[in-house]
């Protein structure tokens, strides 16, 4: 292929200027130092032992670890307890992310400001100080929720899950729709604010009143992105309730607790390719719904 | 030029997509429902209701004497630490594989035009490696990072170092795999420019690529950091360090009053990383 490409005839767009917008080599010095400060000091602070790791005893005991994992324990037995806890896993993704999603489906929707405190919608209220503050007390109450249900981990809810309703996977969806809840509930929230006002306008000008509004103004603009988030968390939560079952919240990380404490290597290695398919397989079944559905 | 033709909504209305997807759906959901135990009784039921109740009630007042928060400022500082270097781990982990695994470096591209056409060993050895660093780094980030963990401390013991390694491995995966998707996406022309002075491949690396991605290269590791101080808060319950070793204490010992300061100095914790990263991002 030797021929100009059509776009080199526009090369109008200046490459960068040689010399760099000055910024005082003090500064950079000062970057570096800090840099390397901390560096020092998240060493230190980490116990970390290079030397060690790459030394003949610590290199040697990782390998030596390593070389114990295989070959996997593929006997009919562990593969059983492998595919259930899969399932289960799955299983706890799935419930766990519908939960999460429902949560925030049906929280967001008074935790964002243009919907539920001022904007488009108020514009042609009366003004009457009290009725705004008390439209704050829902606004308020449920972005305090769901910054709540965000800000405890998923293991934290887990370990609270398992004290609450006993062991086992419910806890795990318990857990996971807690924390997803919140975090679906912040980016549904963002999308809510980026809607576009002018369907909402006209149906407003034709005497819809807000529930109308809302399902026939904003929810058909808003659902493919929320659908499009819900499908991103369930990759990720996919990923967490693989490691649920460490406290006690069932799945395949229960399996993998078990054999990592009792020094079943063989097993563990088992379990990680199952997790690593599973895995594997969530992503692109994710990445296909969302090309079918968006 | 043919004007496009309309969007059939009949079309769309015959296709079997909706229906396969709501029978799948369904039957995903039912047989989910089963093997989850999901059981919502269980919350409203008598024991679920005190067990409930003596966590919120346990949970109040939360322990503020300064004792205790004085005792909290080391694994605080540790968690920042373990993410730090876990980062650092994650960036050595990432950024080789990361280079090895951009096709355009690898294999095709303007860089291996003359392989294409050429030889075909090295053209087989350019996939050799991009397909052995892309399987190496899908690897490592399918296991998550608990799991890492808690092999780590089976391998060299208790503390923050197990820690340290595990969010570098996982980490180290997920950096790479974004790495390589920045590094596929710059603009080829400097490259050539590059290759035409007979630059080998990573002189052009480093004066043709690096210079190109450098923003969008730390913006993503900071937010990737944002993710490993979360991430290493709670590495501690499997014994990994930092501030989860506390909240596992706690949580085995009842002491739910404690629980609830460690939530806050969480809260207050990610919400400051997360601060320094968009200050950060902001000056870039």
């Amino acid at each position: 292929m030797n021929g100009n490409p059509p776009e080199r005839k526009v090369a109008a767009m200046p490459w960068p200027a040689h010399q760099a917008p000055g910024r005082s080599n003090l500064g950079n010095y000062a970057v570096v130092g800090i840099l390397l400060a901390l560096f020092v000091w998240s060493y230190r602070g980490s116990e970390i032992r290079l030397t060690e790791l790459f030394s003949r005893e610590g290199g040697s005991q990782i390998l030596a670890y390593a070389k114990r994992l295989f070959p996997p324990d593929l006997s009919p037995n562990v593969i059983q307890e492998a595919v259930r806890g899969t399932f289960e896993t799955f299983a706890i993704s799935f419930m766990g992310t519908l939960l999460a999603a429902a949560i925030a489906f049906l929280v967001v929707f008074f935790a964002s400001r243009n919907l539920i405190y001022s904007g488009l919608l108020y514009d042609m209220e009366p003004k009457r100080g009290w009725y705004r503050a008390l439209r704050l007390v829902p606004y308020l109450l449920s972005k305090g929720l769901l910054n709540f249900l965000r800000t405890v981990p998923e293991m934290l809810w887990a370990l609270i899950f398992v004290f609450i309703v006993g062991l086992g996977p419910f806890a795990g969806v318990l857990a996971l729709g807690a924390h997803t809840g919140g975090v679906l509930g912040k980016l549904f929230g963002e999308v809510l604010e980026d809607v576009d006002p002018q369907p909402v306008e006209s149906l407003q000008s034709t005497g819809a009143n807000k529930l109308q509004i809302l399902f026939y103004g904003i929810v058909p603009q808003v659902l493919p992105q929320f659908i499009s988030y819900t499908l991103y968390r369930w990759e990720v939560n996919i990923r967490v309730a693989a490691v649920l079952g460490f406290v006690g919240a069932g799945g395949l990380g229960q399996r993998i607790y078990v054999a990592i404490s009792l020094f079943f290597e063989n097993q563990l290695l088992t379990f990680l390719i199952f997790i690593y398919v599973l895995v594997t397989v969530v992503d692109y079944l994710s990445a296909y719904l969302r090309r079918r559905m968006i | 030029m043919k004007s496009p033709e309309p969007p059939s909504y009949n079309k769309a209305e015959k296709s079997v997509f909706p229906y396969l997807f709501s029978f799948f759906f369904l039957i995903a959901l039912a047989d989910s429902w089963r093997r989850a135990e999901v059981n919502p009784l269980l919350l409203l039921e008598v024991e679920g209701r005190r067990n409930l109740w003596k966590f919120v009630s346990a949970m109040f007042p939360p322990e503020l004497s300064s004792e205790f928060l004085a005792l909290m400022l080391r694994p605080v500082l540790e968690t920042i630490q373990i993410s730090i270097m876990g980062i650092l781990i994650a960036i050595l982990i990432g950024f080789p594989l990361g280079i090895l695994g951009t096709r355009t470096y690898s294999v095709g591209g303007v860089l291996n035009e003359a392989n294409t056409l050429g030889s075909p060993a090295r053209r087989l050895w350019g996939y050799f490696t991009y397909s052995s660093a892309r399987a190496v780094l899908s690897f490592f980030r399918s296991i998550p990072e608990f799991v890492w963990a808690f092999m780590f401390v089976r391998a060299v013991g208790l503390g923050p170092f197990s820690g340290v390694l595990a969010i570098g491995v996982a980490y180290g995966g997920m950096l790479g795999k974004v790495y390589s998707e920045i590094f596929e996406a710059v603009n080829e022309r400097p490259l050539e420019a590059l290759q035409s002075t007979g630059a080998n491949k990573l002189q052009i690396f480093f004066y043709g690529w690096l210079p190109q991605v450098i923003p969008n290269f730390v913006s993503y590791t900071l937010y990737r950091w944002e993710c490993a101080v979360r991430a290493s808060a709670v590495l501690g319950l499997v014994g990994a360090g930092g501030l989860g070793q506390q909240i596992e204490i706690s949580m085995r010992m009842f002491n739910f009053h404690e629980i609830l300061t460690l939530l806050g100095i969480l809260f207050t914790m990610v919400a400051v990383v997360d601060t320094i990263s968009a200050k950060v991002r902001a000056i870039l």
